[in-house]
């Protein structure tokens, strides 16, 4: 059974009030953290391993000592709540069920880097969840968390929520900070980081809602208990949405240790396949990271255990490994239709492109179409390599990572499943068919040991 | 002549106050959403020019945003609209059926409004509730697991609350 940190209290009823909270140990980081200096609070998130929760898995405490501190000039952090890759809604359920601890984990990190004015952008569509932010927020104002002079020390500081109005490109840092300044969401060249020219061309930390959050038992317990939690780089605990053909979706915590397997079929997580039907493919990480066939989901190119960490999933690269990403996990039971399924995926990032950079807006554009005319049985062979072309050609060509975010999903479908393209090719009337799928890539041998 | 409420004008000064002085333009995104609740769930011309008249900035500034996000309307909608999630998380759980269902039950195509003007049917892109599949947004909340027998449901209670 996986160590819960984050939803340790989330089961309590009242949870999301402050009276509740505070006396099942909440803001008691505050107290010890405003007692620190800054730069050991900066030492201790180094310490603890904490990687960036939002996808990318950078390490934060290194983010944060790039934080330039030049004087006079005011800095921000901003937290990233732009949720939206598809997959994932875990941060949704921290701020929807406990806003106090993310708002608890923006003070101690306001803190630290110096942002008297911080701003939590959230997705517009997740419209009733800022009333519960701003709940939480007037709360800790109340209690003296938050203001001016903050028990005591001198510390003045503001969280404000801001609302997003519908772009996946937002959640990229610099588009984030584009839309907070009330423009297009359009990705900034880089350098400058945001570390240095940020908000309002100020110094600025973006950091996701999960990775804040995790601020707050790094300073209760100390980084170093922190980074014993969990396997080599992957330190602490994990917050995973899982969805598409399980029986038991939802928001799981856990703390890396466990297997790819244990997670699907354990009734403590996903709980396996509903209907008896069998695992065909799984996105583990949001749906920008490689799709991975059962038999490489389960186990390694190597035969190894796969596990759920950063280095487990990665293992193989993308010839046939994956990413832990975002940590939303899609899965597809053998009844899918890969081609269908890409197609979708295809719609989404063309949509969402910003529009900036060629490779990405007319790429994804073509990959959509080449999509949709092999769905829907007017595919030539030749359009499989085209669209392997195409990926190829956006990958690594644009200004922000959505391009990679398109190609990576199309590559890893044309890599693993070319046969279930050609089949919809050679036979496009039965190919029309929903939900069409090549049996031979259900695991053929598992048997569920848990 | 479209114009906030004094209450809502005091709204709109609260928000400017979030930002540092001169940096006013990054409330046009709180804004415009309170324009489009306000005033017939839309953005048209004359909203928009009246938003970039309050933050002191030009009309285009307001016009290349408000194109930008999806959830900002350019054109009429109906009363209701259903934002019905498209993605592939959906989809495997059946958003397909539930979009064709609601264009059979209401008689519009995505994007059409029933003559009515209560509903319009718009399908959408990840709205983040992948678990709870199939889902829609309506307003400023979320229905989840959607069925047929759902859809039916919601239909019915807002044709009954158009009619009080």
């Amino acid at each position: 059974m996986s160590k819960k940190i984050l939803l340790e209290h989330a089961h309590i009823e009242g949870i999301r009030f402050y009276e509740t909270y505070r006396k099942n140990g909440g803001y008691r980081s505050v107290e010890k953290a405003l007692k620190m200096s800054p730069d050991e609070i900066v030492e201790e998130v180094k310490k603890s391993g904490l990687r960036g929760r939002g996808g990318a898995g950078f390490p934060t405490g290194m983010k944060w000592s790039f934080l330039a501190k030049p004087e006079g000039v005011p800095r921000h952090l901003v937290c990233n709540a732009d949720e939206s890759e598809p997959g994932t809604f875990k941060d949704r359920y921290l701020m929807e069920f406990l806003p106090h601890l993310l708002i608890e984990g923006l003070i101690v990190s306001s803190y630290a880097l110096g942002s008297n004015a911080t701003y939590i952008y959230i997705r517009g569509e997740y419209a009733w969840i800022p009333d519960i932010l701003e709940q939480a927020i007037a709360e800790a104002k109340a209690n003296g968390w938050l203001g001016k002079n903050i028990l005591g020390t001198g510390f003045d500081c503001e969280i404000y929520v801001q609302r997003g109005a519908g772009a996946y490109i937002c959640g990229e840092e610099t588009a984030l900070i584009e839309s907070l300044e009330g423009k297009r969401g359009n990705p900034r060249i880089k350098p400058p980081f945001p570390a240095i020219q940020g908000l309002w061309m100020r110094p600025t930390v973006v950091n996701n809602v999960e990775t804040l959050a995790a601020v707050v038992p790094i300073i209760n317990m100390g980084g170093d208990e922190y980074a014993k939690i969990g396997v080599g780089k992957s330190t602490g605990t994990k917050l995973l949405s899982v969805c598409g053909n399980v029986n038991k979706p939802g928001v799981y915590e856990i703390d890396m240790t466990i297997s790819v397997e244990e997670f699907i079929y354990s009734d403590a997580y996903c709980g396996g396949i509903p209907n008896g039907k069998k695992l065909k493919a799984c996105i583990p990480g949001g749906s920008s990271v490689p799709i991975l066939p059962a038999n490489l989901l389960l186990k390694t190119a190597k035969g190894e255990t796969r596990m759920m960490n950063y280095e487990s999933l990665a293992d193989g690269g993308f010839a046939t490994g994956s990413m832990m990403g975002s940590g939303g996990f899609i899965v597809l039971d053998e009844t899918q239709c890969i081609v269908r399924h890409t197609m979708s995926l295809a719609r989404f990032y063309n949509h969402e492109s910003c529009g900036q950079c060629s490779p990405c807006r007319e790429g994804t554009g073509w990959m959509y179409k080449i999509l949709k005319s092999i769905e829907y049985g007017h595919g030539k062979m030749s359009d499989i390599d085209l669209l392997w072309d195409v990926q190829r050609k956006i990958e690594g060509n644009t200004i922000c990572p959505l391009g990679d975010a398109a190609a990576w999903p199309v590559a890893a479908a044309i890599r693993h499943f070319r046969d279930e393209f050609e089949w919809h090719i050679n036979h496009p009337e039965e190919a029309q068919t929903r939900n069409y799928g090549l049996a031979h890539y259900a695991d053929p041998i598992h048997v569920p040991t848990v | 002549m479209k114009q906030f409420s004094a209450e809502q004008l005091n709204q709109v000064q609260a928000i400017i106050a979030r930002y540092p002085e001169g940096k006013q333009k990054s409330a046009l995104i709180p804004l415009l959403h309170l324009a489009q609740e306000t005033f017939g769930g839309w953005l048209d011309t004359e909203t928009m020019d009246y938003i970039a008249a309050i933050l002191s900035i030009k009309p285009i500034e307001v016009y290349e945003v408000a194109s930008f996000y999806s959830m900002f309307h350019m054109k009429p909608v109906g009363k209701h609209v259903f934002e019905v999630c498209q993605t592939g998380p959906c989809m495997l759980n059946g958003s397909d059926e539930i979009i064709a269902y609601i264009k059979e039950k209401l008689g519009i195509e995505a994007g059409q409004t029933t003559a009515d003007g209560l509903f319009t049917l718009k399908p959408v892109e990840c709205l983040g509730a992948c678990g709870y599949a199939p889902m829609m947004q309506l307003g400023k909340h979320y229905k989840e697991f959607l069925t047929k027998e759902k859809v039916d449901q919601i239909i019915e209670e807002l044709r009954t609350a158009s009619k009080h």
